[in-house]
Parts: C-alpha cells; sequence; structure tokens
C-alpha cells in the first residue's frame, strides 16, 4: 500500500506540473476520440432510425449483426483494420498504419455499432405520431428527423457517452493499428500498458486517473440523462 | 486488387476522414525496434539529436524483432534496428532489406532469484545452467514473441539439447520489461539482454546469475528497407538514419549512455570492423566473451589492455586504435 501511496502522490504532481509528454497523450487520447465520435454519429444515427422505421428486407440481419458488432474484441478489429491498412494489404496505398487517422477509423469501427444500436432502441421506443405529427405540419424528411432527434436528445446522448466510453478507454486496436507512437499515436491506455511495462507506475497511474474521473463525469452524465428523459416521459 | 479499385477504395476512405495527403506530412522516419534499444531509454537519448541535425523526426514502433522484420518485409516502416543475426541475414537474402550494418552489441546474461534455486551460478556456461533449470524444473519466463531474444533462447535450448517443456517454462509474448517483472514476481529464471537488466535491475527483485558465454553475444544492426519492393518510402533518411547511427559522434555517444554508471551497449561500427556478419562470425569462432562480460563490471586499469587483446584476437578494430580506446574508458567506472 506503501507503493501505491507514494506513486499516486506522484502521479497528482506529475499531472499538476504541466509535463509536456504527459499532456500530449492525454490530447491524443481526446483528439482522436473526438474526431471519430464527430465522424460516425451522423450516419450511425441516420441508420439507427432506418432500422426502426424502415421495413426493407435484411433489416433483421443488419439489426443483428450491429447488435453482434457490440461485442467483438477490439483486438479483433485491430487485427483486421492492420491488415487492411498494411502497405502490403489492400489499402496499403494510403499510408496510413501507424498514424493517427488510423486510430480514428479504428474507434469509428468500434463506435459505430454502439452508437447503431443503442439509437436504434431509442428511436424504436419513440411515439411513432412524433414523426407522422412532424410530416403532417408540413415538415420536410430532414426537418421532421431533426425534430425527432431533438425529441430523443437524452437517449441519444447516452448513445454518445456510452459509444465514448468504449473508445476512449480501449487499448487493443489502439496499440496495433497506432503502434504507440510518443507525440502521435500514443494515447491514455497504451502509455499506461507501456509504463507498465517499464515499471514506471507514477506515470500510469496519472493517466488512469484521467481515465477515472473522465468515466466518472460520463456516467453522472448518463445518470442525469436517464432522469431528465424519465421526467419527460 | 486492380489499381483502379484500390484508388477508388483509397478515396472512398479518404473523403469523410478529411485525411490531408500523406505527401504533406512533415518530413518523418519510421523506425521498427527491439524493445531493447525503446524500453533502456537509449533511443530517448540519441533521437533527439537525429532530429536536431536533419529535421527529420523519428517515430519508434518498439516490438519485438520478428515483429519489427515483419513490418519491414510488409513495407509498414522506413528503417529497422533489430538483433537475430541469422534472421536479420535472411531477410537481406531474401531481398526484403539491404546496408544491413552493425552498430552496436552487447550481451544476453541470464537472471533469476536470489536463492538460485537450480543452482545456475556455478555452472561454466549458459547450455549447462539452462539443462539445470530443466532437470530442477526450476521456472523459466520465456519471452515467446520470437523477438531476437526468444529466438536466441530458443538456440539455446536447442544447443543444450533439453526440450524448454514441463511446468516450469512459462511464455509470456511480451516485451523483456514485462518478462523481466514477470520473472521477478514469481521467482524465476529468464534471459534478457544486458541493457534491459541494466536498466530494471534496481526496480525487479532479481539477481544476475551466470554471464559470459560466447554464445551470448548480442548485436544490433541497421536495415534498410529495399527501395525497390516499395519505392516511397523514405529511403533518403532511412540511409541518413543509417549513417548517422554509424558515425563517430552517435557511437560516442551510444558509448556514452549509462544507467547506473554502466555502459548499456558498446558501439561497433568502425570501418575496420567489417560488415556485421563477420563480426558475428568471428566473435562466435575466437572471442571468450567471458572477459568482455566480466570487465563489464570490472573497476582496473588493465581493462584496456584486456580488450585490446580480445579484439585483436577476432581482428577487430585493430586499425582504429582510437576506438579500442573509446571502448576501453566506457568498461572502466570513473573513480
Amino acid at each position: 500500500m506503501e507503493i501505491l501511496g507514494a506513486t499516486t502522490s506522484d502521479a497528482i504532481r506529475l499531472l499538476l506540473s504541466g509535463n509536456t509528454e504527459l499532456w500530449s497523450i492525454i490530447g491524443i487520447s481526446f483528439s482522436t476520440t473526438l474526431k471519430a465520435m464527430i465522424i460516425a454519429t451522423p450516419p450511425a444515427f441516420l441508420l439507427g432510425y432506418l432500422l426502426s422505421a424502415g421495413r426493407f428486407p435484411g433489416r433483421w440481419a443488419l439489426i443483428s449483426l450491429f447488435n453482434s458488432l457490440l461485442s467483438v474484441p477490439t483486438v479483433v478489429i485491430g487485427l483486421l483494420l492492420y491488415i487492411l491498412l498494411s502497405r502490403s494489404g489492400p489499402l496499403g496505398d494510403l499510408k496510413l498504419l501507424f498514424t493517427e487517422t488510423a486510430m480514428v477509423l479504428g474507434q469509428i469501427v468500434l463506435a459505430f455499432p454502439v452508437l447503431v444500436a443503442m439509437s436504434l432502441a431509442s428511436f424504436k421506443a419513440a411515439d411513432r405520431s412524433l414523426w407522422e405529427t412532424a410530416r403532417t405540419l408540413g415538415a420536410s424528411p430532414w426537418r421532421a428527423f431533426a425534430t425527432l432527434i431533438y425529441e430523443l436528445r437524452y437517449g441519444l446522448a447516452a448513445a454518445c457517452i456510452a459509444a465514448y466510453g468504449r473508445i476512449i478507454s480501449e487499448v487493443g486496436c489502439s496499440m496495433m493499428i497506432g503502434g504507440n507512437i510518443l507525440h502521435h499515436t500514443r494515447n491514455i491506455p497504451t502509455a499506461i500498458a507501456l509504463e507498465t511495462s517499464r515499471g514506471e507506475f507514477s506515470q500510469g497511474i496519472a493517466l488512469g486517473l484521467v481515465l477515472l474521473l473522465l468515466a466518472l463525469a460520463l456516467n453522472i452524465c448518463i445518470t442525469y440523462l436517464h432522469r431528465r428523459s424519465e421526467a419527460l416521459s | 486488387m486492380t489499381t483502379a479499385l484500390r484508388t477508388f477504395l483509397s478515396l472512398l476512405l479518404c473523403l469523410p476522414l478529411g485525411v490531408a495527403s500523406p505527401l504533406l506530412q512533415a518530413d518523418t522516419l519510421r523506425l521498427a525496434t527491439t524493445t531493447s534499444t525503446a524500453n533502456s531509454g537509449l533511443l530517448e537519448a540519441i533521437l533527439p539529436e537525429f532530429q536536431r541535425l536533419t529535421g527529420t523526426e523519428v517515430q519508434v514502433i518498439a516490438v519485438g524483432t520478428g515483429a519489427a522484420l515483419r513490418m519491414g518485409r510488409d513495407g509498414d516502416v522506413d528503417v529497422l534496428l533489430v538483433h537475430a543475426p541469422n534472421a536479420e541475414q535472411t531477410f537481406v537474402d531474401l531481398g526484403y532489406g539491404q546496408q544491413r550494418t552493425g552498430v552496436m552489441y552487447n550481451d544476453f546474461v541470464l537472471v533469476g532469484p536470489t536463492s538460485d534455486p537450480a543452482q545456475i551460478r556455478a555452472q561454466p556456461d549458459a547450455t549447462s545452467a539452462l539443462r539445470q533449470i530443466a532437470e530442477r524444473g526450476a521456472l523459466f519466463i520465456s519471452r515467446g514473441d520470437d523477438s531476437g531474444t526468444h529466438k536466441k533462447e530458443k538456440q539455446l535450448w536447442q544447443l543444450a539439447s533439453t526440450a524448454p517443456a514441463g511446468n516450469g517454462y512459462r511464455e509470456a509474448g511480451q516485451g523483456m520489461g514485462k518478462v523481466l517483472q514477470i520473472s521477478s514476481e514469481m521467482g524465476a529464471y529468464t534471459l534478457t539482454d544486458r541493457g534491459t537488466w541494466l536498466a530494471y535491475a534496481n526496480k525487479v527483485d532479481l539477481e544476475l546469475l551466470l554471464q559470459g558465454d560466447p554464445r551470448l553475444f548480442n548485436p544490433y544492426s541497421v536495415i534498410q528497407i529495399n527501395p525497390q519492393r516499395f519505392p516511397d518510402l523514405n529511403h533518403q533518411a532511412a540511409a541518413a538514419f543509417r549513417q548517422w547511427l554509424v558515425s563517430k559522434p552517435t557511437q560516442q555517444r551510444i558509448a556514452d549512455f549509462r544507467i547506473n554508471n554502466q555502459p548499456l551497449f558498446v558501439p561497433s561500427a568502425t570501418s575496420a570492423a567489417g560488415s556485421l556478419s563477420d563480426l558475428t562470425d568471428r566473435s562466435e569462432r575466437k572471442t571468450d566473451l567471458r572477459q568482455f562480460s566480466n570487465s563489464f563490471e570490472a573497476n582496473s586499469g588493465s581493462i584496456k589492455r584486456k580488450i585490446e587483446r580480445e579484439m585483436a584476437k577476432v581482428g577487430l578494430l585493430v586499425v582504429d586504435q582510437r576506438q579500442v580506446r573509446q571502448a576501453a574508458n566506457h568498461f572502466k567506472s570513473p573513480e
């Protein structure tokens, strides 16, 4: 326990001292995950809506596909993307392996099924008359969709938070296709893995604290949103 | 896959991501290297100088030698710094790489718990020590990741004509630092390069138990990727990096890199040393590495003469006396 105490106080000092390496790692984590969320969310919500409202062949197959993608291990996604993006792979010309873009790509692939599955649940729970009312009042389909999104904002925000929680904390995919390059693709989880193997626990704990605080904040948000949506209905 | 389809897929991917063309990126060099050079802190100590001199940023990907060679074969990195002479030779022979140049060396050592349950401390060489570990069923942690160290370990088991089997033999599948930690936690033996060992010696509960077997020689070399296979890698920077690594100032920096006042690597690139493959062959034939190893830790004035003698014996560095003096200075701990 003595070690834990000492390294934790070291870690807090490290965080407060503005260590550039540490903050670059934190910055990379946030920039990749935010980019991934911004790119993945709109098409995922649209797909979630189509799956909930549309009636077309293969709909159930798609729904079960996204539900099973929820539990695909991140390392499997990492391996697939590695093979695709390697210079000897089909997308080798892009030279994306071991870049931040590759990490964003991996996180999009990880976040997408979560966003689709959870938004699908939200859209399903929504009153069908909402859409119809908007349409009869003269809203274009896009406008009606926007209204729907607004009405379901709490449930959809919870979907975003869950997806974000998955990608900010995953280590397998980032390590494999990012390569853990300092100042480029070293994010919080891969840095923790590395620092632990180097026996530098305080930096690992410092980064772990950032993740813990984030997880706490996200969970408070989820609970808050949950209560708001309950209050609404 | 046809080029048209590839280009189409590329465009398709680039569009939503708004990727800046890779051609516009600042000059970077991607180096795949072993955990021993990265975890020991050597690269952190010397690479900033390369960036200062050339403006090229080196991106380090630290994996086992097996994985690094694979990345080189697939064209995913620009240059390699690895340590597995036989695998490297095959890599070059198959046309994947070229300009393989020796950079530095150190040696492997066997470490284990202080209590030394298999009593390998008294063994004359590495193979008999391994045999002893196997016979006593003592715990042994293997890298198990096809790294340079793992390749060396497998070679030693083979030389010991003992199968590394049984309950005591565990494959970790992790980097050197992690394996040292596992060994320490479990009270097990392991084979490690001296660089990582020195970097971790204070952090783990293990002791150096056997060293100096000539078969434990551990040379590192830099290899460029064959430009004919992947014309658009950063070959220019890779060539500059190779030359910089073997240049006198960098070699000096490698020699100067110490942990707890102990040198981790001995620079080996001089014109007189010839190619690395000679170096390995000669040293494996003739050098008594035990003397070299002992000199790492000894602290006497005779070291310089001893090293000179050893190096002369294998025909190394005889032309470049300055290099010999430099090497000798590094074996001596400062008074």
